[in-house]
């Protein structure tokens, strides 16, 4: 099966490229950006503040059961073309992974299809690259931890 | 000597795993690490062995220090470097298109 969501991220390259297809008509994938009830759901956060405009700011929280913060993320949004184009910084709070760049391109495939572009820029290849481990890293974990689980449910 | 089976054996303790977590932020010395965790210092040690063995941590001396941060290369190696990303953004994306579709249907 093709995958729906690819990246590209060369070596050495400071930056990289997210590209999905959505099964989508692009005033509803658009939407999904600046609703803040519904970015919420998806993001899984709780949006402290989204102001979709040249300027404006944004903020996401997440909390565990008791209360802690485990996800802080923030930025301000530098170029908003409704159903076209956003331009915004993007930092997670508590985390050493700087501030990136994001450049989302929107656009319209046919009447319910629609593509979005993800061109962010990291401040180096390093810091690029420490996120990617991160996640690599996160990931065997979860892979581990739901390994556990199941088998746990087997005793 | 199995070189898969050893590295999936190194990862498969929580320990081991927590040390890449650790890692995976910062390159730190064997004793920042150790004071992460309740267990004795030398089984630490013998963590960062395993791990230093199958090639998932590289030691760096700077000064009297030796440091340890996770060899991104044999990350590749051993399995594919971006898919745990790439899935995190599918997982989220395929998120934004249900709620999305149901959103249409209402």
């Amino acid at each position: 099966m093709e995958q729906k969501t690819k990246i590209t991220a060369e070596d050495g390259r400071q930056e990289m490229m997210i590209t999905r297809d959505f099964d989508l008509p692009l005033e509803l994938l658009f939407r999904a950006y600046v609703d803040p009830e519904i970015l919420g759901q998806w993001m899984t956060s709780k949006v402290i503040r989204l102001e979709s405009k040249k300027n404006g700011s944004y903020q996401l929280e997440k909390k565990d059961d008791k209360g802690n913060v485990v996800f802080q993320a923030h930025g301000v949004i530098h170029e908003f073309i409704p159903g076209s184009k956003i331009i915004r910084t993007f930092e997670m709070g508590n985390t050493p992974f700087g501030v990136q760049l994001e450049i989302y391109d929107f656009e319209r495939l046919t009447e319910d299809t629609s593509r979005l572009r993800m061109h962010v820029i990291y401040e180096s290849v390093e810091q690029r690259d420490q996120v990617m481990k991160f996640a690599f890293a996160q990931g065997i974990n979860w892979a581990h931890n739901q390994l556990e689980q199941v088998v746990a449910k087997l005793k | 000597m199995n070189l898969r089976r050893d590295v999936f054996q190194a990862i498969a303790d929580p320990t081991r795993r927590a040390i890449l977590l650790l890692l995976a932020a910062q390159t730190m010395t064997a004793g920042a690490i150790a004071s992460n965790f309740d267990t004795a210092r030398p089984t630490v040690s013998k963590h960062l062995q395993i791990l230093t063995e199958c090639d998932l941590l590289v030691q760096k001396q700077t000064g009297r220090e030796i440091y340890y941060h996770i060899n991104a290369k044999k990350m590749k190696e051993v399995a594919d470097f971006i898919e745990p990303f790439r899935k995190t953004w599918d997982d989220r994306f395929n998120k934004l298109e249900a709620i999305m579709k149901k959103y249409k249907a209402k």
